[in-house]
């Protein structure tokens, strides 16, 4: 970490960049937040570790707007959105110095809670060096955990330890996964009609529409959403039942179909513990297997195969009712 | 004092809701949260802190307020029953207004945590107080509050820096106080309406000389509480008055930053209570409802001429100075914050009210 505070302070002394975007130091040991950095002494106050799992990409579509260059750290899976963004004209890449952060995966504070770890006084073994175990003290006596099991779920599918666009790179990475990217979609492509809509429907019926999903969401950038959108009703702030919401979902599930990398941060943000993720997983699984294999964000001048037309591309009538079968 | 085992407590919830509707922590698809229970929910008094408040209790997401629809004037009536008039006459219409049914059932909130009672009485200065909203007047008075102590409080706790009492739910404005010690519930009322409860739901109860053991519970709940890393969180230089200093600082450019514009923090939080009303078209007029708002939002307040928040800065300031500052200058100096920690716990970016206190400390 300090490699990096000390690379960061550098290139805003040389006057590469004006200011850096990083993850400032929580009151607690497991909130860090997003922050911006220019003056030396907003270092003190630095923090890169195993909780700093925001995704600081999409922060750039406003700061590559400010006069002179913006630093941001971004991890590998974070690179993806950055290129995606680019594809979309979003960020301005001239205005962006990229400092690719090493990562062994990101840690969810939620998992030790669902292990009833409570009243932490610190925590140990997050940093992004080391591979033991973290360790965490609390009024209620000190507890253990493996890194891996606090890890968050999207760091069980990784995308790989390589950065997609960087202008360097400091500290190593790790691929972290374990798991089987569409092992979950699957599992819901096997249920019956019923099973899965009465899945949708528990799941769905949490949501509370703080929209937190889609303000942390990388994709979503439109500059109105349409669900701000004061007339016609479709800003939907009130529903007739509580599953109302899947449309809310499954619209913006429609939307970043495509362009969707899977960064997964739909899913950390989500104060209910909704899967999302799912919704988007399940349109990559099928742009998969209906145009081949494709991952957003990982080439910029790749062209999507929902935007792009080629005459072996698939028939509507082909995709239209498989799940009949 | 009244007890009932742990295991027994779905027979409790059961002969509840025999008489009542029951509005409580209820766990579906991993997450608990207020529910109305029926036969074969899954009610969870465990969970310390429910995702949203029990505030829907009172003052629920969306209601309806009223309807109006257009109802067409006969001709004959419209022309003052003269048959010759009627056939000059043009179709008229008349507005019907109906008015939005209010609670008239008495209804149980069970399990509520006392800083969950505490953010009631911030609510109370606000819907209670002229002009009344009858709305939630009606579930105020039907509602009866079963509180219940918090055996460990959690590090996102803050309670006790409001003055609320973690230990000790008897101190809460609720209608009957409820330890769970050892595997069982130990059952206080408090009010006539508690006792109301109390009589319906005795058969189920065994009696018990349990003061010592309600007396030890507490003062290892206080222990806890000492301990927590925001028991002695200061409130210097926030509350009523502050508004020109506090609205003025520069502090907030530094604090606002990560902000998202989500509406987490206000929609789990049990003190929020903005709310929008809008009308839903119907064939032939309207539905008026409310719903929860937030000041995060970019239409919050919007009217016509445009003239609302137009930064996220601006956004951000008044959901704490709403809190730390104006509400308290309009109440008597009690704050718009209960110490629930929700917020400490589900703002995505890892923003809340307790590092808003503490950077203003830092950079006084």
């Amino acid at each position: 970490m300090q490699e990096l505070i000390n690379r960061l302070k550098e290139l805003i002394a040389d006057g590469t960049v004006v200011r850096a975007i990083g993850w400032k130091k929580g009151d607690m040991p497991y909130n860090p937040e997003p922050a911006y950095f220019e003056k030396p002494e907003d270092f003190d106050n630095f923090v890169y570790d195993g909780f700093c799992g925001a995704n600081l990409s999409k922060m750039m579509i406003e700061a590559a707007k400010l006069e002179g260059k913006t630093a941001v750290c971004l991890k590998p899976c974070d690179t993806y959105s950055f290129n995606q963004l680019i594809r979309e004209h979003r960020v301005n890449r001239e205005n962006t110095y990229i400092i690719g952060v090493g990562c062994r995966g990101k840690l969810d504070i939620e998992k030790a809670r669902k292990e009833g770890i409570k009243g932490i006084k610190s925590i140990a073994g997050v940093d992004i060096e080391g591979d033991g175990d973290v360790t965490f003290d609390t009024i209620y006596g000190e507890k253990k955990m493996a890194y891996k099991d606090l890890m968050l779920d999207r760091c069980h599918v990784c995308k790989g330890k390589d950065h997609v666009i960087f202008d360097e790179v400091i500290g190593e990475s790790k691929d972290t996964a374990d798991a089987d990217r569409f092992e979950e979609v699957i599992k819901i492509e096997k249920m019956t009609p019923e099973e899965r809509f009465a899945f949708f429907k528990s799941e769905l019926s949490k949501c509370i529409r703080c929209n937190a999903c889609r303000n942390v969401c990388p994709a979503c950038s439109c500059r109105k959403c349409v669900f701000d959108n004061t007339k016609f009703d479709s800003q939907q702030k009130a529903n007739v039942d509580s599953f109302e919401e899947k449309m809310f979902h499954i619209i913006r599930a429609f939307h970043v179909a495509g362009r969707c990398t899977d960064c997964g941060e739909c899913s950390r943000v989500c104060p209910e513990g909704i899967p999302l993720h799912l919704f988007n997983r399940k349109f990559i699984k099928d742009i998969d297997t209906f145009y081949g294999e494709f991952q957003a964000g990982k080439d910029p001048e790749a062209q999507s195969p929902l935007t792009d037309f080629t005459f072996d591309d698939l028939e509507p009538k082909d995709a239209v009712g498989r799940g009949d079968k | 004092m009244y007890s009932i085992a742990k295991e027994n407590l779905n027979s409790l919830y059961a002969a509840i809701a025999g008489s009542y509707d029951l509005f409580m922590p209820i766990k579906t698809a991993g997450q608990t949260n207020y529910g109305f229970w029926k036969e074969g929910a899954e009610g969870d008094i465990d969970t310390l802190k429910t995702i949203r408040s029990g505030k829907d209790a009172f003052f629920p997401q969306v209601e309806q307020l009223y309807t109006v629809n257009r109802e067409i004037v006969p001709a004959d009536v419209a022309a003052g029953d003269d048959a010759e008039k009627a056939a000059d006459t043009p179709v008229r219409t008349k507005l019907k207004v109906t008015p939005g049914k209010l609670v008239d059932q008495d209804f149980v909130i069970f399990g509520m945590r006392a800083c969950d009672v505490r953010a009631i009485e911030v609510m109370d200065n606000v819907f209670l107080t002229d002009p009344v909203d009858s709305y939630y007047k009606s579930r105020r008075e039907h509602g009866i509050v079963v509180a219940l102590a918090c055996h460990e409080p959690e590090e996102s706790c803050f309670c006790t820096v409001f003055g609320v009492d973690p230990a000790d739910p008897s101190k809460a404005k609720a209608d009957v106080a409820t330890w769970m010690i050892d595997g069982k519930l130990y059952w206080k009322a408090l009010t006539e309406k508690g006792e109301a409860l109390t009589a319906k739901v005795a058969d189920l109860f065994e009696q018990e000389d349990a003061d010592a053991k309600v007396e030890e519970e507490k003062s290892y709940i206080e222990g806890i509480a000492k301990q927590l890393p925001n028991a002695e969180l200061s409130l210097e230089g926030w509350g009523a008055g502050k508004t020109d200093e506090k609205f003025k600082s520069e502090v907030w450019d530094k604090v606002y930053k990560g902000c998202l514009g989500c509406g987490t923090c206000t929609f789990v939080c049990p003190t929020c209570q903005c709310y929008d009303i809008k009308d839903y078209t119907t064939k032939d007029g309207i539905q008026r409802y409310r719903c929860w708002d937030s000041c995060m939002y970019s239409d919050f307040t919007l009217m016509a001429g445009g003239q609302n928040r137009q930064t996220q800065l601006q956004r951000f300031r008044q959901r704490f100075m709403h809190k730390l500052v104006y509400y308290p200058t309009n109440n008597d100096g009690m704050f718009m914050c209960v110490g629930c920690g929700r917020c400490v716990e589900k703002c995505p970016q890892s923003l809340n009210i307790v590092k808003v206190i503490k950077a203003f400390a830092e950079n006084k």
